[in-house]
Parts: C-alpha cells; sequence; structure tokens
C-alpha cells in the first residue's frame, strides 16, 4: 500500500536532480566521484595533498542546511532510533560502507551513473538487507 | 580553485538531500518499509540523480583532464568480492535501523540535531577503525585510497 500522505514524487525527484547536478559537478569540475563515505573515510587516511578538498567538500554539506534556511524552513527531521541504536546504526554504516568501498552515493548513485556491475551488485545488496532490517523491526520484533 | 569546487559541490549535494526529503530519516524508513505504508519518494531521489549523473558521465569519458585541472579518477575496481557484498550488508542494516546513510547524517549534523551527531560519531568511529584495522592487516595498505 502506498503512503500518499508522505509520498513527495516531485520534491524527490527535483533534488534527484539537484543530487547528480552535485555528482556531475564534481565529477567534472574536480575529476573526483562524489561518494560521502569514501570522502569522510579518507580524512581519517591522512595522505599529503589529498586533504583539503575531502574537507572542503564536507564542510559543504555541513553548510548545507544554513544556506537552504535563507530560502525556506528546514524540514524537521523525525529520527526514531533511539541513542543505543543510533550509536550501533553509525558503527555498521561506518564499518560496512567502508569495508564495502561505497554508500548510497557511491555505488547508488555514482556507481549506477557509470553503469558498474559491481556497484549495481552493492546497491542491491544494501537495499536488501534495509529492507529486510525494517521488515524484522517493524513487523516481526515490534 | 579545487576546494571551492569541491565545497560548491558539497554544498549542492547536501542542498539536494534537503529537497529531496532524504535528510528525515522516517522517510528513508518509509521507503524501506515495504510491508507497511510504502512511501516510494527515495525511488525518485535515485531516478533523478542518475539521469543527471549519466549525462554527467558520458562528458566525463570524453575528456582526459578535469575542468579545474589534473585527472579525473573513476574507481577502477571491477571485481565482486566478499567484502563488497559483506560491507554492504552491514551497511544496510545499520542503514534500516536508523534511517540515515553518510550524506543525511552529514547533513542533520550541519542543522544541529543531537542524534545526527551521535550517529556522525559513531560513523566515524567506526571508519576509523576500518582504517586502522587495514593499516594492520589488509590488502588495502598497498592500494591507494580511492574516493567514493
Amino acid at each position: 500500500m502506498i503512503d500518499w500522505t508522505h509520498f513527495t514524487p516531485w520534491a524527490s525527484l527535483a533534488g534527484g536532480v539537484l543530487i547528480g547536478m552535485a555528482a556531475a559537478m564534481f565529477l567534472l569540475l574536480n575529476g573526483r566521484v562524489a561518494g560521502i563515505s569514501g570522502i569522510v573515510g579518507g580524512l581519517l587516511r591522512p595522505a599529503a595533498g589529498d586533504m583539503a578538498w575531502r574537507f572542503a567538500f564536507v564542510i559543504g554539506l555541513l553548510a548545507a542546511p544554513a544556506v537552504y534556511a535563507l530560502a525556506g524552513r528546514y524540514p524537521a527531521p523525525t529520527i526514531d532510533a533511539g541513542y543505543p541504536l543510533l550509536l550501533a546504526a553509525g558503527f555498521l554504516v561506518g564499518i560496512g560502507t567502508r569495508y564495502g568501498s561505497g554508500c548510497t552515493s557511491g555505488h547508488g548513485v555514482c556507481g549506477l551513473s557509470r553503469l558498474s556491475p559491481r556497484s549495481l551488485v552493492a546497491t542491491l545488496t544494501f537495499m536488501a538487507a534495509g529492507f529486510a532490517t525494517v521488515f524484522t523491526v517493524r513487523h516481526i520484533i515490534s | 580553485m579545487h576546494s571551492i569546487g569541491a565545497f560548491a559541490a558539497g554544498l549542492l549535494f547536501g542542498i539536494g538531500l534537503i529537497v529531496s526529503g532524504m535528510t528525515d530519516p522516517s522517510k528513508v524508513v518509509g521507503f524501506l518499509d515495504l510491508a507497511g505504508n510504502w512511501d516510494p519518494s527515495l525511488a525518485f531521489v535515485m531516478v533523478g540523480a542518475i539521469l543527471v549523473g549519466i549525462a554527467g558521465h558520458v562528458v566525463a569519458r570524453r575528456r582526459t583532464a578535469s575542468f579545474l585541472g589534473g585527472a579525473i579518477h573513476l574507481p577502477t575496481a571491477r571485481q565482486i568480492d566478499r567484502r563488497l557484498v559483506l560491507g554492504s550488508l552491514a551497511f544496510g542494516v545499520g542503514w534500516g535501523l536508523a534511517g540515515f546513510c553518510p550524506g543525511p547524517a552529514l547533513v542533520s549534523f550541519g542543522a544541529g540535531y543531537d542524534k545526527a551527531a551521535v550517529f556522525t560519531l559513531a560513523m566515524l568511529t567506526g571508519m576509523a577503525l576500518f582504517e586502522a584495522f587495514e593499516a594492520s592487516f589488509g590488502r588495502a595498505a598497498g592500494r591507494p585510497g580511492r574516493g567514493r
């Protein structure tokens, strides 16, 4: 059943186009793939000459809410997970994205844009794991 | 110049995430909840991003250097191995538990939400542990860092 009250097809499509533009721009201007986990992970493996652009990209991400707020009201998120769950989930996301060489942006957006079979396998795998996890939490445990 | 390009790309990426609704974990979990009230929004984000992304790659493939100068670094790994699948599985479980992936977590952290800060800190800890492990045992010790 489709959740029509929360479904935002046009805003999500438009936001997706902006994300695609950011990824294309980054590839063409900087020659880099806009994979967030790789960009952030690289900051934790310090290498000379490889840090400034990573920091700059992350600062851009962090500044996005402030810039967005100039034009409109920032949409308040609903974060259902409690602190212990957030700790566990963050840890899994950190280890998993680095071990699997990518996340929703690197494999999902950039990898699929390159029609990379490797990224397709990664995307199908983390989507399947996400579906199974939410099914377990929402429909089996509770 | 490279830092300005990176800042602009990060900013636009973050604004795209906000506009798309993906900085709200309840929307992400709403997409992952196939058996409940399903919110297909995330699929629309992916379609919009990938269509534009394909155009970007078509242009990038014809060029030998980026517009700001320097090589275009595209991932060279092709192998579908245990690391790729196990890593993606762990990521997917964490993603489903909290509804955050790295980009939206950083943007929400930037918006000042405590819960996003806790998630981000845990994520950085996981990434740092991975680096420490790789430096000691991993085959990536001799592999150049790849951006993803």
